[in-house]
């Protein structure tokens, strides 16, 4: 059984795991930290995006084992005495209902508002929807959602 | 008036523990003595159990049970039924099949439940599952409706002769035939409701803990209705006696209908508790909810609609088969009939139409309400054929719905519903405006220029919400009323709990229904809280589907209200030494009117519950409850207008322009309504262009992941343009008609409206795949070449 260590929201985390454990099993599991879901089984849906090493990931397509020495922020990770931009423009914007792709749409959000900071590219509406393309909502028709990432990777400037 | 009342875009209270991860999901709870469970699942669309060998597996690491359907029948535990009954033509009832929770002479679709494994963790579970040896005696089996109905078709249940469930009929078939005898022109189609799966992004689950020394049950599951669940598992399913059963529906990941059923894997979970005397935790895999999620639609029709030579409809005829798949869900029976053929006439009069229905069994899972339920069948229908007619007759096809529109109401159709109110001219108008259909010519000339193919189309849609008077679906074979309840609870510091039987699993009911009680009162919104989803807290509801928590569960509320709002009076009148008929409640304060005597909502309560003081013979305590039964079904209606650009090289269809106005009567926070609309708009535009369930001719799955089953994508949907356009719903306290479905019944012909009149080929079903329109597109230029 292989023995990892990873800081996860900042907190160092040490475990023995199965080799066939996987991430999101880890976080949700071991660590309880349900924020983070499941939606589906084959790496489609996005529910389960976390950011590891400040890239976003889907963490039911990696092994926990793999995620060893890294750095792990969750959904839970983001708040930070108050809302991140992201999570209060998904408020603003009612961009979630039922809230269970809500934590895989706002951690892919920040990434692709990191992304496109730092590559001096404008992250309009067709660049969220194609950037989208790994999370399903089944609720907003993406709508409000695209509105809310637009609003949010704006206010992270 | 309070700035958090009736139509305030009031954020959303709920979103806090959402956004942060804090969402308390059933699969997100953990109970002390949690074991796990995985179902045993037949391979085989048909097929007689000729023995079920668990030996092996029960010796297996983490092992706690193995149990089989003989054993779970042996106990007691009931089969699983349909709660509505309806009546054939001829007067005999439905045949119903049996479905016990786990399967025990035959299986009869790919996924049935034949064992049930308890492990202490869930890979134990699972390997244990694969490690159960069933022998199967495999039978022929059909997918389809019309292949299930075919003379030598497999026999699925021996009670259901021929696999048909029911033939049932509404309206006059000779006046409607004579009509269209007399017609001066007919429109004759074949029209096929593709089958869908609901797909909501939280999977099933169950957690079922049995407590011996209480010998009472628990059950966490993903319920649109748990009290529907908590009857219905202690009546029917004898899982556990009603009052020793507590269901809870935490927060729940979308339903769209198909967390409305009591599906096996609850019963199951109960049953493996009492059993193993351990909690029992369960959570769908995405498979194994594409294979036993009840499905929606899958209609086959024909269609006859008749004109007079001025183009008004003078009759509609219309034949459906419905798929009910290998068992009956619970509302199954009623989609194809009330919930289907009662809004044939569409925004239209018509003065005669004659629907007929058979209910088929096949090897399918089964197929029950998802999102509109019957409705978008008759709205697809209706406004296919309507935009067919117009361009057969060379009319635009606005003009044609505005000579046939209802403009004086109540309306009666001639399939017994009656239109309470609407301004089906205001919508299209509205829409038209805001879809700039003056300028779609020059669009599409542009399009034309760049090699595309642009077309428009529309769908004037009419659907049933609100559902329904319960003395009335009674009548017409439904086993429970349909009302809702709501208690409304003053506390002593006078902040407010409303307790309701609606669910929510993303409707905002925190936010919305706490808005109509700061509306009345006068408060903030912060001092309401809307508590829901617990049967040890709301003694008894009806649940959320049919876009009923607006009209039925805020009509329950507001009437629970009156009853608070009058003792809140009497006290006030009798501390302040005022009449009662002086008090008005402003700024969280009940004031003698033109005085500056005041007392607030905590003095209220705090009277209320001390009671030194009340008036002579009133009871303490302010808290109030009230069921609701809604006095008719409510009329949504609207236009929505979608504008395509076809790559005729590729056959790829790109939604331009998705316009919508909707009358869903009063709105109490647009932002949520919006919301809905927009949800509903991209499941729609999914059926009509992406989604698809497949299943080959051996009853197998094809379509069994997100790998094969297209979800709509953003990059798949446009911007919507949504608008509201009004008319107040004279049946209930609110003025509410309900907007929860709207978007998925009236999209979907819109969509193909436009993709057929962009490729001038109107032989086309959904989905409307690139492949099928660019075969449309080439049979369309093969026909001209050969002009």
């Amino acid at each position: 059984m292989p023995q990892i260590s990873m800081t996860i929201n900042g907190k160092a985390v040490a475990a023995d795991v199965p080799g066939n454990t996987l991430l999101v099993d880890f976080i949700r599991e071991g660590q309880r930290l349900t924020g983070t879901h499941v939606g589906c089984d084959t790496s489609q849906c996005g529910a389960c995006t976390v950011h590891v090493d400040g890239k976003a990931i889907k963490s039911c397509t990696m092994l926990a084992a793999s995620a060893d020495g890294t750095d792990i922020t969750t959904i839970e990770g983001l708040e930070n005495g108050k809302l991140h931009p992201m999570q209060k423009a998904f408020n603003d914007n009612h961009g979630l209902q039922c809230g269970f792709c809500t934590p895989g749409m706002i951690m892919a959000g920040i990434d692709m508002a990191n992304r496109y900071k730092k590559a001096g590219q404008k992250l309009n509406e067709a660049a969220i929807r194609h950037e989208l393309e790994g999370n399903i909502c089944r609720c907003t028709g993406y709508h409000n959602i695209v509105k809310s990432i637009q609003a949010g990777a704006k206010a992270m400037k | 008036m309070s700035d958090q009342g009736i139509g305030a875009r009031v954020k959303r209270v709920e979103d806090k523990r959402f956004i942060t991860g804090a969402g308390r999901y059933t699969d997100d709870i953990v109970e002390p003595n949690q074991a796990y469970a995985a179902f045993v699942r037949s391979p085989h669309a048909h097929a007689e159990i000729k023995s079920i060998n668990s030996k092996a597996a029960e010796k297996m690491d983490g092992v706690i049970a193995v149990h089989n359907g003989a054993q779970l029948t042996g106990d007691g535990i009931g089969n699983i039924i349909c709660g509505w009954g309806i009546t054939s033509k001829d007067g005999s009832p439905m045949n119903m099949g049996a479905w016990s929770a786990l399967a025990t002479s035959k299986v009869r679709y790919v996924g049935d439940a034949v064992a049930i494994v308890i492990a202490e963790t869930k890979a134990q579970a699972i390997a244990a599952a694969e490690a159960v040896s069933v022998k199967y005696k495999t039978l022929p089996a059909v997918a389809q409706s019309l292949d299930g109905l075919a003379d030598g078709a497999p026999q699925i249940h021996e009670n259901a002769p021929g696999n048909l469930i029911y033939d049932w009929e509404i309206g006059d078939q000779k006046a409607t035939d004579d009509a269209l005898k007399g017609a001066a022109h007919v429109t004759y189609m074949d029209i096929e409701n593709n089958r869908l799966s609901p797909n909501a992004m939280e999977p099933r689950a169950a957690i079922a803990t049995y407590n011996p020394a209480e010998d009472h049950y628990t059950l966490y599951t993903t319920s649109q209705n748990p009290h529907v669940a908590r009857l219905v598992l202690s009546a029917f399913y004898q899982v556990a006696p009603e009052h020793k059963l507590r269901v809870i529906a935490p927060d729940v990941g979308g339903g769209f209908g198909s967390k409305i059923y009591i599906y096996p894997e609850e019963i199951a979970c109960l049953w493996a508790s009492m059993k193993t005397k351990r909690s029992v935790k369960w959570t769908s895999t995405r498979t194994e909810a594409f294979l036993t999620d009840a499905h929606g639609r899958d209609h086959v029709s024909t269609a006859a609609m008749g004109f007079d030579k001025n183009g008004k409809i003078v009759g509609l005829k219309v034949n459906t088969k419905a798929n009910f798949g290998a068992y009956m869900s619970l509302f199954s029976s009623a989609v194809p009939t009330y919930l289907y053929a009662t809004l044939l006439s569409g925004q239209y009069n018509i003065k005669n139409i004659y629907c007929d229905v058979q209910a088929v069994y096949t090897n399918t899972a089964p197929v029950d309400a998802y999102r509109g339920a019957g409705r978008p069948e008759a709205c697809y229908l209706v406004e296919r054929v309507m935009e067919t007619a117009a361009r057969e007759m060379g009319m635009d096809p606005a003009e044609l719905r505005r000579k046939n529109f209802v403009r004086s109401f109540p309306h009666e159709t001639p399939v017994i519903m009656t239109y309470d109110a609407g301004d089906f001219d205001g919508n299209l108008d509205q829409a038209m405006e805001a879809a700039d259909y003056a300028g779609f010519e020059k669009r599409r000339k542009k399009s034309a220029r760049a090699g595309k193919l642009r077309g428009i189309g529309f769908s004037s849609y009419i659907e049933a919400c609100g559902i329904a008077p319960s003395a009335a679906v009674g009548s017409l074979g439904a086993g429970v009323g349909l009302w809702e309840s709501a208690e409304v609870r003053v506390n002593p510091v006078g902040t407010i709990e409303v307790l309701t039987g609606s669910h929510s699993h993303g409707q905002g009911h925190a936010t919305t229904f706490a808005q109509i009680v700061a509306e009345r009162f006068d408060l903030p919104i912060e001092n309401i809280s809307i508590v829901h989803g617990d049967t040890d807290k709301v003694q008894f509801g009806m649940g959320t589907y049919g876009s009923r928590s607006g009209a039925v569960g805020m009509s329950a509320i507001a009437k629970a209200m009156d009853k608070v709002e009058a003792k809140a009076k009497k006290i006030a009148a009798h501390v302040l030494e005022a009449s009662e008929d002086d008090i008005v409640f402003e700024g969280g304060e009940a004031k003698v009117k033109g005085t500056d005597k005041a007392m607030g909502w905590h003095e209220i309560g705090l009277s209320a519950y001390t009671a030194h003081n009340l008036p002579d013979g009133m009871e303490p305590g302010l808290k109030e409850g009230a069921f609701y039964d809604p006095t008719n079904f409510t009329f949504p209606a609207g236009t929505y207008i979608c504008e395509v650009e076809v790559d005729p090289e590729t056959g790829k269809t790109t939604i331009e322009r998705f316009t919508a106005s909707d009358d869903f009567g009063t709105i109490i926070n647009p932002m949520i309504v919006e919301g809905q609309v927009h949800g509903g708009i991209a499941q729609g535009i999914g059926q009509a262009l992406l989604e698809n369930v497949v299943y080959d001719d051996d009853g197998q799955l094809l379509s069994a992941s997100y790998m094969d089953y297209t979800m709509p994508r953003a990059d798949d949907l446009p911007s919507y343009s949504v608008h509201h356009h009004s008319t107040t719903c004279p049946g209930n306290p609110l003025g509410m008609k309900g907007c929860g479905e709207a978007g998925a019944i009236g999209s979907p012909p819109a969509v193909i409206n436009a993709i057929t009149n962009a490729i001038g080929n109107n032989n086309l079903s959904m989905p409307a795949t690139p492949a099928k329109v660019w075969a449309a597109i080439q049979e369309t230029a093969s026909a001209k070449a050969a002009e």
